[in-house]
């Protein structure tokens, strides 16, 4: 017998009496105003969060807060012509300076942003990328997890991630450092 | 590191046990009250995340219901799991042991090689937190056959520069003080002598590691929560490690224990709820990445492990401990744990959870952890999903002095008590005789060979005994 056949007839044999599964509409009654309750998970987590009425109002905080000579990319026309960088051998995103792309739904209680690899460009990008800056409608902020996996439903995907804030460390005496593995900072622009 | 705790570097290895290695690592008393006051602050971090959540109880309920639905339906979701991640285009292995899954981890790695592994320093894994592994020893394993493998949490790169395992599961080394993560990143990284700064040596760290991610074509990551209705996992870390190595590599393999296994993807809302706020107070991990297929060109594995838990399945006082999501909130508010570090559990997972897991993988090793506890039950009281601790650790205690793996000393002191306390003669007799040489001769008990004695103080012996007391103040004698 294989070890498949052999773990799964074990289990099989010692696993208790079926047990019902709980009722999960219970959950996630919290209310919260979704704009100001995110911006204060988000910002306590290392986050920046700033509201913008236009993508002239985004591209001038890039400009003046990233050198002229950043390698930007994007999956948003407004700001990356090119297409390239998607289909490239994901090493070649190791220069990336900076990388602006739209999130699909954000989640007030802990500040996490849903993003699967067609938001992304290429999977690694929001990792490998020193900077990361994502766009929310404020109308897409959910109040917790459960709603979030409701609007999720079925939806297909290769690759998807919950992204809250900055990468991070706390593993040296317990002291928060930004920017362990993944981008150093994070910018939020709520529209 | 003290020279000491060199003695405690091989899991298993049952070198000392639990209440010996403790000895030692009490022996510093302002670094064990540090290691103490760290992980207390984690645990009042873990505290106030909870209390912001109305239902909080409720979400722990919740989560231990399914959790006891997944132990008594396990058998049908790792089919459905199974059948969905085929679908998904990932390969799926199955390791009744540490053994074999080393052994299909090998495999993996030299089929991507054709058989023909080359000897160049490229050849090596990037791995990000898996306690399975440490379970497995999978790391030795591969080094024998000349593959690196390269940690990439940061906690546990450190452990592995130190050649130590972690001695917490969340929290690799915790027991590190920043001083001498200084001094062996000057050593082994090139950074400045002297230089303690959290954020120059994370800064190192990520210099050093980027450098592997991008060099090494094999990826392993741990599972967090594997999803039987879509074939999918989830893996959470704060650092992104796992995701720069799973995402840059052209092979992923997910090590995974079975019990891992979740009904639906709905689920994920209530375990990633309670995950991080239990773990480290914080409202979630920075990333939970969803893998569900491999990307285009890319090899997706995931190897499911046994390793004895159908076993412990079926042992019906302790297969409860099979819930565990991993959090490490029983570690930070457990009094033992906190005052006598990990590495004294010499097991991959210690804590409270790892002294009623790892009697199952091996009671004679183990047969010291269920009694490295002082039943107070905290660790229950913060579990995320409800696992009775303290109660299992009571119940092994019992198996493992009928199965007679308790040290002589013990039982026989057990034997002692127990006359004493059955026979009310002996008893009263025992408690003058006792008294009196408390009050008397101090130094018969305030010595050394006392074990009661070490890291306290006696107290003073009462003046007379309840018994005593009692037939003063009482009229009515019939009741003596």
């Amino acid at each position: 017998m294989s070890s498949r056949d052999n773990i799964l007839s074990k289990i099989k044999q010692n696993q208790p009496e079926l047990l019902p599964l709980p009722d999960l509409s219970v959950l996630g009654t919290e209310q919260y105003d979704l704009v100001q309750k995110f911006t204060e998970i988000l910002e306590g987590i290392g986050g920046t969060v700033l509201e913008v009425s236009d993508f002239e109002e985004i591209k001038k905080y890039i400009i003046s807060n990233y050198p002229i000579n950043a390698r930007v990319i994007s999956t948003l026309p407004e700001f990356s012509e090119s297409k390239d960088w998607q289909i490239a051998d994901p090493h070649t995103l190791k220069d990336a300076d900076f990388l602006i792309i739209k999130g699909q739904f954000a989640v007030a209680e802990n500040g996490a942003i849903w993003l699967t690899e067609t938001e992304m460009g290429q999977r690694v990008a929001p990792f490998i990328t020193q900077y990361l800056a994502i766009i929310i409608e404020k109308s897409a902020i959910l109040p917790t997890m459960h709603q979030a996996y409701e609007q999720m439903g079925s939806a297909e995907y290769g690759f998807g991630v919950f992204l809250a804030g900055p990468s991070k460390t706390a593993d040296i005496e317990q002291s928060l450092v930004l920017g362990a593995h993944g981008a150093r900072g994070l910018v939020v622009f709520l529209v | 590191m003290s020279k000491n705790s060199k003695q405690l570097i091989t899991h298993n290895s049952q070198l000392l046990s639990h209440s010996e290695a403790a000895e030692i690592f009490n022996k510093d008393f302002d670094r064990t009250t540090w290691h103490d006051e760290t992980l207390y602050f984690v645990r009042q971090k873990r505290d106030k995340a909870a209390f912001q959540i109305n239902d909080w109880e409720l979400l722990r309920e919740t989560a231990s219901q399914i959790k006891n639905n997944v132990l008594s339906n396990m058998h049908d979701y790792l089919l459905h799991f199974e059948e969905n991640a085929l679908k998904n285009g990932i390969k799926i292995h199955w390791a009744k042991d540490a053994q074999e899954h080393n052994e299909i981890v090998f495999g993996i790695i030299s089929d991507y090689y054709g058989g023909n592994i080359p000897k160049d320093t490229f050849k090596g894994m990037v791995k990000s937190k898996s306690m399975l592994t440490e379970e497995c020893h999978m790391n030795e394993f591969l080094a024998e056959k000349g593959i690196e493998v390269i940690d990439t949490d940061l906690g546990e790169r450190i452990v592995q520069l130190a050649e130590e395992p972690p001695s917490h599961i969340v929290m690799p080394c915790i027991h590190w003080k920043k001083e001498e993560i200084g001094e062996l990143f000057h050593k082994h990284l090139g950074t400045e002598k002297g230089n303690k700064d959290p954020q120059y040596l994370t800064e190192a760290a990520r210099q050093h590691l980027r450098d592997k991610f991008l060099t090494r074509p094999i990826a392993l990551t741990g599972v967090n929560f594997a999803v039987a209705e879509t074939g999918e996992f989830v893996v959470c870390t704060n650092e992104g490690n796992a995701d720069m190595g799973a995402h840059l590599a052209d092979v992923h393999i997910a090590s995974m224990g079975f019990e891992k296994i979740i009904p639906q993807k709905k689920h994920l809302g209530v375990f990633l709820r309670l995950l991080a706020r239990s773990a480290t107070g914080q409202p979630i991990t920075t990333y939970s990445s969803h893998f569900k297929k491999p990307r285009d060109g890319q090899q997706m594995h995931i190897v499911i492990v046994d390793n004895g838990r159908s076993t412990q399945l079926g042992r019906e006082d302790f297969r409860n401990s099979l819930k565990c999501i991993r959090c490490a909130a029983c570690f930070n508010t457990c009094p033992v744990y906190r005052r006598s570090g990990g590495h004294s559990y010499h097991s991959a997972v210690a804590g409270p959870i790892g002294s009623i897991l790892a009697p199952n993988l091996d009671m004679r090793a183990n047969a010291d952890l269920p009694f490295a506890s002082t039943l107070c039950g905290s660790c229950s009281n913060v579990c995320p999903v409800k696992i009775d601790i303290h109660q299992q650790l009571y119940k092994w205690r019992q198996v493992l002095v009928q199965e007679g793996y308790t040290p002589t000393s013990k039982t026989l002191a057990m034997k002692g008590m127990s006359t004493v306390l059955s026979n009310p003669g002996i008893f009263k007799f025992s408690g003058k005789v006792g008294r009196m040489l408390m009050d008397k001769l101090p130094f018969l008990v305030n010595n050394s060979l006392n074990p009661w004695y070490k890291q306290r103080e006696m107290p003073e012996p009462p003046e007379e005994s309840f018994r005593d007391w009692y037939k003063k103040n009482r009229k009515n004698k019939k009741y003596i």
